[in-house]
Order: C-alpha cells, then structure tokens, then sequence
C-alpha cells in the first residue's frame, strides 16, 4: 500500500475567533481587529507554519448571535473589513500561503469579482482562492434594495417556501462562478503582444467574448484584467447538504464539509463525488476539507474547561454547524489522521479562539503531523494551486 | 506663497502612455505598481491615483489593441499599495452606475482602516449600455439621471460611512462590553435610486470617511464638485483657461457653504523633461510621434467622423467628405467622444486649421490631443508648475508619465528639489493621512441621529 498522501490544511480566520467571547481572552487584541497589523501578523503566522492557505470570513451585515437575523448584543465582536482587500493587504507581506477571502454571490457583480480576484492573483503572484457565499438574510438584502427574501427561520429551511430559496441562491451563485471562471479565461495567456511592428499591443483574437446569459446574469466580457498567474484562481465553497454539495461537485476546486464523525465524512464525500460525475468532471480534480472548530491545549482537559470557560462568559454554550474539537494537538492529529480515511483530502481548522489556537495549530499540531509523515515540512511550491496539486488549467477559449 | 500638491496618475489606457518604449514595463504587474508608488511617496507627493475601466474599448465593432489593454481591479491594487508604502494617499476611481452603496462604502471603509487613513475616492459616472452589458442590471440609466444618481450614491455612502461615529468601540475585556451601542452602524436612506436601511459593518475609519474627487468639466459636473467633492480634477491646457476653471470653480462654492479652500483643483498634466530646454523640445516632439502613430491618427479622426478612413494616408490632407450624422458611434468605451458634440462643426474647424498651418492627418492630432504639457529643463518646469499654482491656474498637479512604472523618477529626482528649494513643496510629509496631506479638515460626524433631532425640533 503507497503512503497516503499528505494532508492539506487550511485555517479559517474570522475576527478574533469562532467563538463569540474569544475577544474576551488573553492576547485576543480586540482593539486591532480593524488594522492591517492584525491581519498580517496572524496570516504570518499561518505561513510559519507552512499552511495551504487561509480563509477570511465577510458578510455584507453585522455578524449576529441568531442564524438568520441580526441581534443588538453589545458584549460581541461586531464589524469586519472587507475580506479581498484584508487578503490583498497581507499579500506583499507574504510569500507562500494561499489567500481565499469570502465573497457573497447573492450581493455581488461577477465581473467586479472576477477582476478582484484576478489582481488578488497578481498581487499575490499565484496564491488566490475565492470562497463563495450566499446570503438568504432579509437584513442583508435590504442593505442593497433590489431584491426581499422571505422570513426564514433555521427550522425553516425545509419548507417548501426555505427549499425554493436556497434552490434559488445556489443556481445564482453556481451562474456566478461560472461567469467569473469564464471572464478569467476571456484573456489568453499570450494575447498581450507589443507588437512595436504594427502597432498593436494585445492581438485581438485572443480575447473573447464570454456571452453568458442565465437567469440572473447576462455579462458580455472580456474581463479588463488579463488572466491571472494561476489562470484559474482556486474557487471553494461551505456545504452542509445536498444543494449546496451539488454546487461544490459542479463548480468548485474544494468543498468545505462539517461532517460530526467518519461515517458521515465518508458519506458526505460520497455524495459530492456522485454530483461530480454527474456534472461530468469525475476526472478533475477536487478537494473536499472537513471544517472543524478547535480549542487546543496541551492537557485536554485545559481545553475543555477554556471552552467552558468562554461559554460562561458568552452566557450560552457554544455551537456550531461543524463539530467543536476541544483536546491536545495530538488528539486531533489522530482525528485528523482517521478522518482522512474516509476521503477528506484536508482540513479547514476554525480556531476557537485565534489569540490562543492559531498558534496551538502551527506551532503544536503542524509538528505533530510533520512528525506522523503527513504535513509538509517546506513549502515546495509558490502558487495555491502548487500546493494544491491542482494544475494550472488550460484556458477554454484558446485554439487547440 | 501658496503650497503645491503633487500627485501622480499610474499611465494605462490611453494613447499617451508609450508601451512601445524598451524602458517600457508591465501595466499588471504589481511590481509596476510597487515601483510607482514608492517613487511618488520617495518624492512626498501627496497621493497616486488610479483610473477605472469596465469594458475594453471598441472601435468599428472590434477591440481597440493600440493602446495599452487591461489593467488590474482598482481597489485590490490600492489595498496592496498600502502593504509597501506608509504615507502616500491612495486614490481610485469608482463608478457609482455600476455598483451600489453599501458594497462600495465597505470597500473604501475597509481600504481607509487598512492603509491608516490613506484612502481617496473619485468618484465618477457611466450611464452608456455598453458599459451596462457586463453587469446584472445592464444599462438601465437615462442618461439625465447620471448626475442624480451619482449625487444621492455620494450622499448615501456619506450616510454609511457617518453611522459610526467613532467612539463606539469599548473593546474592554473586563466588563464583556465590545460596542457601547447597540445600534452602531444604524441608517436609512430612502431615495430617488436607493431605498435601503440597516447596519453598515465597518466602523468608523481613521479618515471618518474616503477624500472625495471628482472629475468632469460640465456645468453640472462643476455644481457636482462644488457641492460635495474635496478636490476636483480637470484639464486644461492653458495657463488662461486654467485660471477662469479655477475662478469658477472656487466661486461656486459660496452657493454650498463652503469655503474656497475646501476644494483643491488638481489638473492633469503630462511632463517632458530634458538637460536643456531645446533639448526637452526635441523630446516631446519624439514622444508625440510615438504617442500618435499614423493609425492613432487616422483612429482619433474617426471618433469625429464616425466612419472608417483607414483609406486615408495619415501624412496627408484631412478627409473633404463630412462625418457621417449616424446615431451608431464608431468607437465605443471612450469618454473623449462625447466631446464632440457637433462633429461637422469639428471637422470643419480641423480642416480649416490643418489647411491654414499646412498640418497633415497626423500633425493635426498631434497638435489637438496635445494635454496641460511642462516640457523643459527640471529648473523651467518648476518654474512654470510654481507659476500656475501662485497665480491661481491650480492648486497643483496631478502628473501623468508616459512611461511605466519607471516615468517619474526623473521628476521626483530633479524637478521635486527644485520646488522644495523655493519653499512651495513640503520637504516630508507632516501628517500620516491623506486629508493631512491636502490641509483638508477631519470630517465632523453627526452631533445627533437625524430622527432625534426631528423629534426634539417637534418637541
């Protein structure tokens, strides 16, 4: 039997830390979430640690305590920057580490994003990602006036009504991707020419109209921004059920999945892999991550009690959509390790609290699989997709 | 004496910048980027600016590849600046047709607490259906409504950018208070072209909002400016015209309850410069060769036109036959065409100078597009760039290069010690934000939410 191979890990940076009290602990730096020094400080520090890559959470509201509305708590972090432009102020600080900041399909023009992402690529020089959002909140919409959504509670979501509407958001958001992948192509990698000759600077048949038109997009094209050093910055997405696992097989280049143990890991990665082969590109490549939230200290123990700790303080326990890991670096080494089995290709670790667990992560966790054979121990390549192993992929529009 | 602001515009899309140099650069690269902004901060300018694109060019239905194509997301560039520059203020061009409030006032939030206060908006408008065919509502504008829109889209961006006040965050570990308020970030806004209310999630940034400017030189782009903006840019290439821009300009602000240093104007201007005058001269005159090929030429005649005269020889006379009236406008994307209002006046006019001053296809263009120019030795274009500003054509420039990235080292080596000798350019910077940098004052917020002041006046 070969050796597995090794794993990918990401790290998933919101604030100060997925927990609503993390900003109450020591070293949170609560003061400096708004500045670049933050930001930079805890993406070097993920680069320290030779991760793939870290994601930045946004949201076009407040965040909030309910799942679908806002709330007036004044005891929680609330305000964020906007998460391209945090990736795209860390990247000249950086050398190695993807930079895949949340971009909310629901809200946005793909070809604003297209080229953000596009010039986050040239910035970086071939390490960005996206990650895709949708957004079904009524507040979120009404900050942008041109559409309402119905009222929709959590235990809504399987109603006829709740069914409809995210049916809705993840074709519109599915329609998104696939302007923004087709804009990124509508440049060929050789159409700028300098030809001092003729005078021309791009040679015009190597730039392409994209002519999309669906529901809800109808965009012409070309982008204004040349295709970027990857070609195809890496495109992910959060999916936790069979709408949005369908979005991850046909569109995405990794999935984020919250299964709670191995069996449901094994089923979940089944599951997108048949959506897939359905859409027809079973040969190419896809990451699916397993999300996890973790409080990690060196006696299990310890952890426990700072989560309880933090719950106190938050004056309800805690919860998330993916399963909260509270234990030692090596106890989730072993998590980690088992759940790779079930074809989780990597992991995306929420840090309970950032102050505290990024560093548990890099400095605790990373050497622990370095030690196990399955983490790197050096970067070995400069672009996301290097470190990926995904292939700079050949541009559609381009004559063979 | 009057003190100058420099800027520098990164050269792209345009037939000015000369890509055909060897000492030419990337246009996408960020280390052209980096290279400029870090020149412009080397020589203390006040800011760097980058203009806007949202669709290639055409021109006769194909893309138009003389020029430089393509250029980088206006926001992700600046926000990178921001990582390897510490003072220069950073400036984009947005347009306010083809985006909405909340997004594009996060964005400006966001770049303003990432660079410390750097952070400048111009803010523009498009209302053409070419544009609007990359973007979901398409080109939905009447044209009249462009100035509306883009005053109440300024307006209600201030309102966001306003509904922090900037005390609101306790952050005090201790007692588990974050926010001292509850409702920070509360608006509504209820317009014309925005009906929108909520929470704006950024906080209050270190410049309280973005620096405004604005560009356009109709009457309703001048009341627009007047009313709302913190500098202006224009263009005018006359020591003449500048001054009664000037005038006008700083007249109108009265009307606003403004005062005359509450709007700086900024024009653009191009600069050549060389060891001697004449020596300078002989360069600009290579410059506008290479910036006006002969199929430049005969391209730039066609906007007036509006038909094909790739049959004419650039080297000869102006065409005899008279633009063609048709509604279809031959180039596309292009915001000089609209210049031309009444094109068989134009073309008229052209003919009549080319025939008077003997000028062929080619040296008519080079002698019409030629911009606010500062050719000469680095002593002569301070010296003239000291003479516009003292005697009120300007509050100072913001210089175009035609080269990238490299086409302002001479200038920030030669010509910034020369200003700084005569006492009318800042030696180094004595603030951190941008507003510092233009004498523009921190914007006050809100004393009290307007729906409380309305209830008290009831009261």
């Amino acid at each position: 039997m070969s050796a597995p191979s090794p794993l990918h890990l990401a790290v998933a940076l919101d604030g100060t830390g997925w927990h609503p009290a993390a900003w109450r602990e020591p070293g949170a730096r609560p003061d400096d979430v708004f500045t670049a020094g933050y930001w930079a400080g805890l993406v070097a520090e993920a680069e320290r640690g030779l991760l793939d890559f870290v994601t930045f959470e946004d949201a076009f509201g407040p965040q909030s305590s309910h799942v679908t509305e806002p709330d007036e708590r004044t005891d929680q972090v609330r305000g964020r920057l906007d998460a391209v432009l945090i990736a795209a102020r860390v990247a000249p600080l950086t050398r190695h580490i993807g930079l895949v900041p949340t971009v909310v399909a629901t809200h946005t023009e793909p070809f604003h994003i297209s080229k953000a992402i596009a010039t986050l690529d040239y910035v970086s020089t071939g390490r960005a990602g996206l990650r895709v959002q949708v957004s079904a909140r009524q507040n979120e919409a009404a900050h942008f006036g041109r559409r309402t959504f119905p009222s929709l509670r959590a235990e809504d979501r399987d109603t006829p009504a709740g069914r409809e509407l995210i049916a809705e958001l993840f074709e519109e958001a599915a329609d998104h991707i696939e302007v923004v992948r087709r804009l990124w192509d509508s440049w060929e990698d050789d159409a700028e020419i300098r030809d001092v000759v003729t005078g021309r600077f791009v040679d015009r048949d190597k730039l392409h109209y994209i002519d999309f038109e669906g529901r809800h997009f109808s965009v012409k094209g070309p982008s204004i921004t040349p295709r970027p050093p990857q070609g195809q910055p890496v495109v992910s997405a959060l999916a936790h059920q069979s709408v949005p696992y369908q979005l991850v097989g046909r569109s995405a280049d990794i999935g984020y999945v919250t299964p709670h143990d191995t069996d449901e890991a094994r089923a979940v990665v089944a599951e997108i892999r048949a959506a897939r082969a359905d859409s027809g590109r079973a040969e190419e490549p896809l990451h699916i991550f397993g999300d996890l939230v973790v409080f990690l200290d060196d006696d299990p123990t310890a952890a426990a009690d700072r989560k309880a700790r933090l719950d106190g303080l938050a004056g309800y326990p805690y919860t998330s959509d993916a399963q909260i890991f509270t234990g030692t670096p090596g106890q989730l080494a072993d998590l980690l390790l088992e759940r790779r089995r079930a074809g989780l290709s990597g992991f995306r670790l929420r840090p309970g609290a950032i102050g505290h667990d990024l560093e548990r992560i890099t400095r605790g966790l990373v050497p622990e699989l370095q030690r196990r054979g399955a983490f790197r121990h050096a970067y070995e390549a400069d672009t996301l997709r290097g470190l990926l192993g995904l292939a700079r992929p050949a541009n559609r529009y381009a004559a063979v | 004496m009057k003190q100058i602001h420099l800027a520098a515009h990164f050269p792209g899309v345009n037939n000015t910048t000369v890509w055909s140099d060897p000492r030419a650069g990337s246009h996408i690269e960020f280390s052209s980027f980096a290279h400029f902004a870090r020149t412009a901060e080397r020589a203390k300018f006040d800011f760097l600016f980058l203009a806007e694109g949202l669709r290639l060019r055409e021109q006769g239905g194909e893309i138009y590849d003389l020029d430089v194509v393509g250029r980088p997301d206006t926001f992700t560039v600046l926000t990178a600046l921001a990582a390897v520059t510490e003072r220069i203020g950073l400036t984009g061009t947005i347009n306010s047709t083809f985006n909405e409030p909340y997004e594009v006032a996060r964005q400006f939030a966001s770049l303003d607490h990432l660079s410390a206060g750097r952070a400048a908006w111009n803010v523009v408008t498009s209302w053409d259906a070419f544009t609007g065919e990359n973007f979901r509502r398409g080109g939905f504008l009447p044209q009249e409504e462009r100035y509306s829109r883009a005053k109440e889209f300024l307006a209600t961006a201030t309102e966001l950018f306003d509904s922090w006040h900037g005390d609101e965050i306790v952050a005090d570990q201790e007692s588990g208070i974050f926010l001292k308020d509850a409702q920070a970030g509360a608006f509504v806004h209820r317009g014309q072209h925005f009906d929108i209310a909520g929470r704006f999630n950024v906080p209050r940034s270190p410049q309280g909002r973005p620096v405004v400017f604005q560009a356009g030189d109709s009457d309703e782009g001048r009341e627009f400016a007047a009313s709302s903006a913190d500098a202006i840019f224009s263009r005018h290439s006359t020591l003449e015209a500048g001054r009664e821009f000037y005038t006008d300009v700083k007249r109108r602000l009265a009307h606003h309850g403004r005062t005359h240093d509450q709007l700086l104007i900024l024009p653009a201007a191009t600069f050549v410069l060389g060891d001697t005058d004449a020596e300078a001269q002989e360069l600009a005159h290579e410059v506008r060769r290479q910036q006006v090929s002969g199929q430049t030429a005969i391209k730039y005649l066609e906007h007036v036109w509006n038909r094909d005269l790739s049959g004419y020889d650039p080297d000869g006379p102006l065409p005899d036959i008279d633009p063609d009236p048709g509604e279809h406008t031959i180039a596309r994307g292009r915001a000089s065409v609209r210049m031309f209002r009444d094109p068989v006046a134009v073309a008229r006019q052209w003919r009549e100078r080319a025939e008077a001053e003997n000028l062929s296809i080619r040296d008519l263009v080079i002698e019409t597009t030629g911009r606010q120019s500062f050719i000469g030795s680095p002593a002569t274009v301070a010296e003239t760039i000291n003479t516009y500003v003292q005697t009120d054509a300007a509050d100072g420039f913001i210089l175009v290069p035609h080269i990238t990235p490299s086409g302002l080292d001479d200038f920030a080596d030669t010509v910034v010690p020369l200003l700084q000798e005569r006492g009318v350019f800042r030696h180094d910077y004595t603030g951190t934000t941008l507003r510092d940098h233009l004498g523009l004052p921190h914007p006050d917020t809100r004393a009290e939410p307007e729906a409380e002041a309305q209830v008290r006046g009831l009261g």
